[in-house]
């Protein structure tokens, strides 16, 4: 299982309950209901945390929710990027500049960084899942000469569902990158491919021996995504996957987002595929 | 259609992903039935409801695969591009293809003709296992695939 990190005092942890305020600077609209928003928080700094690590968002009145950094890591901004699916996450996308939030983290471990010099990177995004990989997609192209291939898998339900549309149409205009974009299904003009994402690994250039992927999306859609890339010959160590649940305390405590023996919040969100594999079918889990 | 030769098909085919590793002699009877084709941007390849009489190697370019609904007009709910396979329909009784197939930019083929091949497949059962081995996985992986589409898991009560 994922390292744990060293017990929390009485007063750490008190500290880590208290959000701190932090104010909207700018918000834009990045997809269906889908909403970026820059924050200023006066206690963050460039390289303050790991991509794939996640602050837990506090809507003032409403409620509390854990959303991944989306920023580029080293820039001192803070950027997340939230879809309205509930109460609190549909609060947050109406917040406009100058309106404050509460905010506490980061928390949880982020995507393995370390594991990845060197070597080919393959990520496999699905839909909002996009978001917590696009911290990890700016540090690879900030550090690209540490890496092999790089190649960005994203799949979505529509055309018009697809997140981050201009970024991802200039990450797919370099040539140290490569960017395939699939749909669901397709009515009118769109010209791209149509297929759910997992279609899209065989024809990725890299090699499966010496690869890291790391995927991030619906946790079906993980699911497939995994066994494509078993059957494409990635082993299942080198395999990184992002979990979803229902997170409250962020720290380990609560037990809300227990997963078997781990909390996602504090021993995930990421994990590695060989550690979680025999959780993942696990119906009541 | 293109006038090629039946050498110029045979290694056509063995340079094909599909067909690769294939012993030499079923590539040789594969090209028998074949034949090159292009189809313009906007060409129907097929239609739904056809008989499953050729299926298509794609060298080149990109097909949609639609199905009509009603006050939707036509969904894509599969592209297929170079190096896949098209008509697998034509390996399953009642050999009958199951959309239509729109040329998404100008599209490159090694056409086979079905009736030719399932001839053969009938007559050396070698040849026509090597065939189902090739042609199984591929309907798997569809099938999967449409499993997953159908599941709409990037749906916000997914």
């Amino acid at each position: 299982m994922a390292s744990k990190p060293e017990a929390q005092s009485t007063e750490t942890a008190g500290d880590i309950m208290v959000p701190r305020v932090a104010r909207v600077r700018h918000s834009r609209l990045d997809g269906p209901d889908t909403w970026t928003l820059d924050l200023d928080d006066e206690t963050f700094s460039a390289g303050s945390y790991v991509p794939g690590q996640f602050n837990m968002m506090m809507a003032f009145g409403v409620g509390e929710v854990p959303i991944s950094m989306s920023g580029d890591p080293s820039k001192p901004d803070l950027v997340h990027t939230v879809r309205a699916v509930g109460a609190v996450s549909a609060a947050l996308t109406q917040l406009k500049p100058g309106d404050v939030l509460g905010l506490r983290g980061p928390f949880g471990v982020g995507w393995p960084i370390a594991e990845m010099d060197g070597r080919d990177v393959v990520i496999v995004a699905g839909g909002v899942g996009l978001a917590p990989l696009r911290s990890l997609i700016y540090h690879l192209i900030n550090e690209r000469e540490r890496y092999g291939d790089i190649a960005i898998l994203y799949g979505t339900r529509s055309p018009n569902d697809i997140l981050y549309h201009d970024e991802l149409e200039s990450w797919r205009g370099r040539f140290d990158l490569e960017v395939e974009v699939t749909v669901d299904h397709a009515t009118g003009p769109w010209h791209g491919h149509v297929g759910v994402v997992t279609t899209l690994i065989p024809h990725a250039t890299f090699d499966p021996l010496n690869t890291i992927a790391l995927t991030c999306g619906p946790e079906i859609m993980m699911r497939f995504t995994i066994a494509a890339l078993q059957d494409a010959g990635v082993a299942d160590e080198a395999i990184y996957l992002s979990m979803e649940r229902s997170m409250k305390c962020a720290v380990g405590f609560c037990g809300h987002c227990q997963f078997g023996p781990v909390f996602v919040c504090r021993d995930g969100p990421v994990f590695r595929y060989d550690r979680v594999r025999d959780l993942l079918p696990v119906k009541e889990l | 259609m293109t006038d090629t030769t039946t050498e110029d098909l045979s290694r056509i085919l063995k340079e094909h992903p599909f067909f690769k590793g294939m012993p030499e002699a079923f590539c040789d009877l594969i090209s028998d039935c074949a034949t090159i084709e292009q189809f313009d941007a906007g060409a129907y390849v097929f239609h739904e409801g056809d008989p499953a009489n050729h299926f298509y190697l794609l060298r080149h370019g990109k097909v949609a695969l639609e199905i009509k609904a009603p006050e939707r007009g036509s969904i894509v709910v599969q592209t297929v591009r170079a190096g896949e396979i098209l008509g697998v329909s034509w390996l399953v009784p009642p050999y009958r293809l199951t959309c239509d197939a729109k040329a998404v930019e100008l599209t490159r083929t090694i056409t086979v003709n079905a009736a030719c091949l399932r001839e053969k497949c009938d007559e050396d059962h070698d040849f026509g296992y090597e065939m189902m081995q090739r042609f199984m996985p591929i309907m798997v992986q569809r099938l999967n695939a449409t499993r997953l589409q159908l599941l709409d898991v990037y749906g916000i009560k997914a």
